[in-house]
């Protein structure tokens, strides 16, 4: 008999599209198991060589099968040190569950929600893979706490390096604190992880911008041998259209980040305001654009729609993140492309969108939008502009040396920069991508940075 | 945590506060910014640094809204939350004679530091300050120690010439000429002195204020139009030359949260 996927259980659209709770609510043991069941084990697991991690799938399968949990989490923990991260924001359909077999005529094993299963169960249980440090005293630099530096930090502490890791913020996680919203990824997990980084000695510094209060030289000159750039790509594209700076325009940075960072939503009780208003508006296809526009119907927003010049095949973004906005009433105003804001002394009153058709597949594969000169203008009260983000300059221009290409993303051979002992890795050097890349590059930089202080 | 070293009361709306910092105070010049939390709940603001002295950094805040004011009732001893820095492009200090600063309210201090390294090199430096009454000047006696010329304007003609900032210079360009000016104070009062000094055929260097948020180029928050190019504040200034700002549209995004601003000094009563 074939088993039908398990469906995780998720909190009621009517009442999570008025809070901040977690959406999906994750499997019990059983679900999990009876998930895990659906597994057929294959000779050459297709979902393993499709993680950008090469997690052992199937090896974890078993040993959950087997009731064996904690060496379900072990063998996950090996490749990827935030299962319970991963879990929720892997675009899977991309990549593991993708690849599946079972998927190819049916719905493939559910592999993140499993991930993000045994994550959880370790995070509840506090259960952490025993590691004996030896220390070797030699100092190495972090930049940024976003996944890519939390995987290099995690490491090469294990190498035994003393690590600091510097962060710009006011707190630690990067996009996963300021940018990915709670009710996708609650922040006391971010928080737990973080700490258990803490416990193997790792030391954070916040309010540090190095490059403004610490340059890399200073650093170097401070004793670190190695110095591991993960700042991210934080400079919000532009649109360049009329109208960009009136009041209620916003960049999907700064509205997510009040929301997620400075707790707007709790205002006044936190000091930092955001408004919407009624009717707002969300520029762009990914996983910003979909946070933003569910964070601003959780604010209020009575119309929220997504404005994206291709068609709904097109959208960038994680399966499941689409299908929840549809669920909670976001509304996809497709095959539209805003050409300028109209404002009355200064204040966002209506877009004007031209109206786009498919032509012929372009580099990326996708087919072309097209304009067709024809126009249509919606009232709004506010517009995020969630269509990208590029590497932040500040490093690039106060480290004399530091190559760049031509999107500004850093320039690496075996995650060195252009700089010997100066490593760098996640978006920086990417450009806006997901956390398990970011975490990879970590990770992988962790054993360079090793073989090149050794080598010295 | 940053631990409050040093308050001095310049007036009953205008605190000093001396922080110690030593990772802002390390890379600090004339013209930098940094940005701070007062507590776990609170804003990010962002405010000038008017002196550094060895891990010490000291700023100077108008008691405006609900953080300055919450800020206000810190004391030696007491901690902030947060303290970033330094942030910023150095004020870029220009090879001239003679160079004009315009000061208005508690704009005197972030033009201090910058006025204070023109005359540090030799450059004569005339001083115009503006304020409410004689009671809201502030710095008046650390720019005596180093300005060539002091002339004062309050709206109320209790010190000087009773009027805004705007009419003293248009005296003093009856007579006299600079090299270059710069002028920090509210908007209005950058614009309207923008405006004039063109008419003088003079270059006016202005130091924005927008709302920010991170202060790293992140947000996009603080980011004002000039000519027809956007810059972000906070990594592209705070200063730019005054000419092609469009006042009109930063005073709109200043303004823009006056109603939550309101809710949330409401909150400060009751704390
Ligand atoms: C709203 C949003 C939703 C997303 N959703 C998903 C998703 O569902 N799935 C997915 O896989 N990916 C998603 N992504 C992308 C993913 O979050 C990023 O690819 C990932 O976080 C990149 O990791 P990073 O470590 O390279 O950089 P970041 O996470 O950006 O972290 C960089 C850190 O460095 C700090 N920093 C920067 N400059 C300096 C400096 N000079 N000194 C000190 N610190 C500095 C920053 O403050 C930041 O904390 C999303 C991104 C956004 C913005
Ligand atoms: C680069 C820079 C340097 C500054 N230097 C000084 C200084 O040396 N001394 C000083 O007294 N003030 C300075 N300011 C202004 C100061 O940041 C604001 O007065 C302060 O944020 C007001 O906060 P509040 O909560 O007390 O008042 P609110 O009630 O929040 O606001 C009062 C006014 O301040 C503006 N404002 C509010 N929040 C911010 C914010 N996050 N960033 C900028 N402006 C904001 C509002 O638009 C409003 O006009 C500077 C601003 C910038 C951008
Ligand atoms: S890390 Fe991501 S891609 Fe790899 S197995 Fe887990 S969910 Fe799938
Ligand atoms: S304050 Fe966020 S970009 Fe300037």
């Amino acid at each position: 008999m074939k088993l039908e996927k398990i469906h995780m259980r998720v909190q009621d659209e009517k009442e999570r599209s008025c809070n901040f709770e977690e959406v999906a609510l994750g499997y019990t043991l059983e679900e999990a198991k009876l998930e895990a069941s659906r597994c057929l084990d294959c000779k050459n697991p297709r979902c393993v060589a499709a993680c950008p991690v090469q997690v052992n799938i199937p090896a974890f399968i078993k040993h959950l099968l087997a009731d064996d949990i904690n060496s379900a989490y072990y063998q996950i923990y090996d490749d990827n040190i935030l299962p319970s991260i991963c879990g929720r924001v892997c675009p899977q359909e991309k990549q593991c569950e993708g690849a599946c077999i079972v998927g190819i005529k049916g719905e493939p094993v559910m592999i993140g929600a499993l991930e993000r299963y045994l994550g959880d169960y370790a995070l509840k249980n506090d259960i952490v893979m025993e590691q004996h440090i030896v220390e070797n005293g030699i100092k190495v630099a972090i930049v940024g706490s976003g996944p890519a530096g939390l995987a290099c930090a995690a490491g090469v502490r294990k190498m035994g390096y003393d690590v600091d890791i510097f962060e710009a913020l006011h707190e630690y996680g990067g996009v996963l604190k300021y940018g990915i919203p709670d009710f996708r990824l609650p922040k006391d997990i971010v928080e737990t992880e973080i700490n258990r980084l803490r416990d193997i000695g790792v030391r954070f510094h916040k309010n540090v911008i190095i490059g403004k209060s610490i340059t890399i030289d200073q650093l170097r000159d401070d004793g670190y041998e190695a110095i591991f750039i993960g700042s991210g790509a934080g400079l919000p594209s532009a649109l360049r259209v009329a109208g960009e700076n009136f009041s209620g325009v916003y960049y999907a940075n700064e509205f997510l980040t009040r929301v997620n960072l400075m707790k707007s939503h709790h205002f006044p009780q936190s000091a930092t305001p955001v408004k919407v208003g009624d009717n707002v508006a969300v520029v762009g296809g990914g996983n910003v654009a979909m946070d933003a526009a569910r964070t601003a119907k959780r604010l209020g927003a009575k119309n929220v729609f997504i404005l994206y010049r291709r068609d709904k095949t097109s959208l960038p973004a994680r399966l499941d993140e689409v299908y929840h906005a549809e669920e909670e009433g976001i509304d996809f105003r497709l095959l539209r492309n805003p050409v300028e804001f109209i404002g009355e002394n200064y204040i966002l009153k209506q877009v004007r969108c031209e109206v786009m058709e498919l032509g012929e597949p372009d580099a990326s594969g996708r087919r072309r939008p097209m304009p067709t000169n024809t126009f249509e203008t919606f009232d709004l009260d506010s517009c995020i502009i969630s269509i990208g983000q590029s590497p932040n300059p500040l490093l690039k221009d106060t480290t004399e040396g530091l190559e760049v290409n031509k999107w500004g993303g850093i320039i690496v051979n075996d995650h060195q920069t252009s700089i010997p002992g100066v490593f760098a890795g996640g978006d920086v050097v990417s450009g806006a991508a997901t956390v398990i890349l970011a975490m990879g590059a970590g990770k992988d930089a962790s054993v360079e940075i090793d073989k090149y202080i050794k080598s010295k | 945590m940053y631990e409050i070293v040093a308050k001095e009361i310049l007036n009953k709306d205008v605190d000093l506060m001396v922080i110690n910092a030593p990772l802002v105070a390390r890379n600090a010049k004339p013209g930098h910014f940094i940005i701070l939390r007062v507590d776990e709940e609170g804003e990010r603001i962002p405010l000038t640094i008017t002196e550094i002295n060895g891990d010490l950094v000291s700023i100077i805040y108008q008691k405006l809204g609900y953080t300055t004011r919450l800020l206000g009732t810190y004391n030696v001893g007491d901690s902030l939350s947060d303290f970033v820095g330094p942030l910023g492009k150095a004020a870029h200090i220009r090879d001239v004679e003679n160079v004009l600063g315009i000061a208005g309210g508690v704009g005197a201090a972030p033009l201090l530091p910058q006025l204070k390294e023109y005359a540090r090199r030799g450059v004569k430096v005339t001083l115009v300050i503006g304020a409410r009454s004689k009671y809201h000047l502030i710095l008046l006696d650390k720019y005596k120690e180093f300005c060539d010329e002091i002339l004062i304007a309050t709206d109320d003609g209790s010190l000087g010439t009773k009027g805004f900032v705007t009419d003293v210079l248009t005296e003093l360009y009856k007579t006299r000429t600079f090299d270059h000016t710069i002028a920090i104070g509210p908007l209005i009062m950058m614009k309207f002195v923008v405006i004039l000094n063109k008419k003088h055929g003079l270059k006016t260097d202005v130091s924005l204020n927008p709302v920010m948020i991170d202060g790293t180029g992140m947000c996009g928050n603080c980011r004002v139009s000039i000519g027809d190019k956007t810059f972000f504040a906070c990594v592209d200034g705070p200063d730019f030359p005054g000419e092609e700002v469009n006042f009109d549209e930063l005073l709109a995004r200043q303004n823009y949260y006056h109603d939550e601003e309101h809710i949330c000094n409401l909150r400060l009563v009751k704390k």
